[in-house]
């Protein structure tokens, strides 16, 4: 599942600086927001950017998803690969250089 | 404000998510095209405060309005542009600064940056200085070109909008190949609209089918060329189209344009509905005029619609089009808009293109933004 794709497990995603990612109280859900666009989240995509923070592998976010979730690891890697292959091609997160 | 790529793609729920405020309709150029009121000079005297732009966008950020508009007329022309820009920063608003580069310095987009404004849209006229100094009516390409060095030097997310008419179209490859090399994220062909300025000198600006297709031709293989590096909006205008644009994503549903005296405006260009009366922030809340004026419930929703709208499939999706256009078109703002193929003004629309594919580019006279023209409110 995880071989065929460009997400790299042991790297940590960031917001791309164009976009700014917040909880936003009125839409009662997360949201992106970038020049003249908006994107609402979902709750799991916004968990999921939430985690984006630079410092944070793959790996490591799909841990704290699957705990945090009570959910079957192999289950949320999917999901969580998948929706970060999306949000990778949209331009909305970038792989921060290694250290 | 109708234009491409302005939509969020979020119902509002009833919410103004994106606010855009009109500053001042001060500007240095004096282009043919200008979407300000036909007779800007009479809200001079009457701009708002700093006090009263503050507690314009507290409460749009209240009501749940998320994105941030600072326009103009020239935006840059309010000394207090950077302790607006700061103060929407705090509230939590996604700041997009709309301007002509005129009036902007190394200096002040420093400012800009310190005081959190997070994307520029610079508005350009063409990649040749010829051309683009006479659309926009005085000398201004060389300074527009040095801003938009500069404000990516600073670091800003960029769009580079530029509106298409029959003077420019042919530069497409050209203007796509300058916006390129300068680094944009984001190049808007605006496809001019017909409204004020623009509706003046529209046979004299409206492109022909051809050319249209052409240029369509031209954004595809540009887009091929580029791929993700920078995203192309092209949208031909709606008199070619047959179906009316979405505008505004309905009337009252997303967007709230505040004019510089605090009118509340479902979008820039409704000034131009005389029946309407536009009251301001300084007599009412910002939440009695969006949710329950009589002007912003007018349009809102399809109570209003009159044949073939009311009846149509595609009512929810289009929404009747746009309520000025039907309105400086065909005299009833609850018209269909004659955009639409079927709305039976359609011939309007059909004949303005005819005049258009009959006229030689440059053999007519184009008016320019000035003062002391009489308000009209209406096509030449």
């Amino acid at each position: 599942m995880t071989d065929q794709t460009n997400i790299d497990m042991a790297a940590c995603y960031s917001i791309h600086p164009t976009f700014l990612f917040r909880w936003e109280a009125s839409q009662d859900a997360h949201v992106l927001l970038y020049p003249e666009g908006i994107v609402k989240l979902n709750e799991t995509g916004g968990s999921i950017l939430a985690h984006c923070d630079g410092d944070t592998t793959v790996t490591a976010m799909i841990d704290a998803l699957a705990t945090c979730y009570d959910a079957k690891r192999d289950a949320v890697a999917e999901g969580v690969v998948k929706f970060l292959e999306v949000a990778h091609a949209k331009g909305w997160i970038r792989a921060e250089p290694r250290r | 404000m109708p234009r491409v790529g302005s939509v969020p793609s979020l119902d509002g729920e009833g919410k103004p998510i994106w606010v855009l405020l009109e500053l001042t309709y001060r500007c240095p150029l004096k282009c043919v095209f200008c979407s300000n009121p036909v007779d800007f000079e009479r809200y001079g005297e009457e701009e708002l405060s700093t006090a009263e732009w503050k507690r314009v966008m507290r409460e749009a950020r209240d009501l749940g309005a998320m994105q941030i508009g600072f326009s103009g007329g020239e935006p840059t022309l309010r000394k207090d542009l950077e302790t607006l820009v700061a103060e929407a920063n705090e509230l939590g608003y996604y700041t997009n600064l709309i301007t002509s580069g005129i009036g902007l310095t190394s200096r002040r987009l420093a400012a800009l940056k310190e005081a959190g404004l997070k994307h520029i849209q610079l508005g350009f006229q063409s990649s040749d200085r010829q051309t683009a100094n006479w659309l926009a009516g005085v000398d201004s390409f060389d300074r527009k070109l040095a801003m938009a060095r500069e404000i990516k030097a600073h670091g800003f997310p960029m769009v580079l909008n530029v509106p298409i008419t029959r003077h420019n179209i042919a530069q497409i490859p050209e203007i796509i190949e300058l916006a390129s090399s300068l680094g944009m994220e984001y190049l808007e062909l605006a496809n001019v609209q017909y409204y004020n300025w623009a509706l003046l000198n529209r046979d004299e600006l409206l492109p022909t089918r051809e050319e249209l297709a052409w240029a369509e031709a031209e954004v595809a293989k540009a887009r091929r060329r580029l791929g993700d590096t920078m995203t192309i909006f092209f949208v031909i205008p709606d008199y070619y189209e047959g179906r009316p644009k979405a505008c505004m994503n309905g009337w009252g549903s997303i967007h709230l344009t505040i004019a510089p005296d605090g009118a509340a405006l479902p979008c820039s260009q409704a000034r131009t509905l005389e029946t309407l009366d536009f009251p301001t922030v300084r007599e009412h809340s910002l939440e009695w005029l969006w949710r329950e004026s009589p002007t912003f419930r007018k349009y809102r929703g399809a109570e209003w619609m009159k044949e073939p709208c009311r009846s149509c499939d595609e009512r929810e999706h289009d929404f009747g089009g746009c309520r000025c256009q039907a309105l400086l078109l065909t005299g009833d703002a609850a018209n269909a808009d004659p955009a639409c193929s079927r709305s039976p003004h359609h011939h309007v629309i059909q004949e303005a293109v005819e005049r258009a594919q009959a006229a030689k580019a440059g053999s007519g006279t184009l008016i320019a933004r000035q003062g002391g023209l009489a308000s009209g409110g209406g096509g030449a």
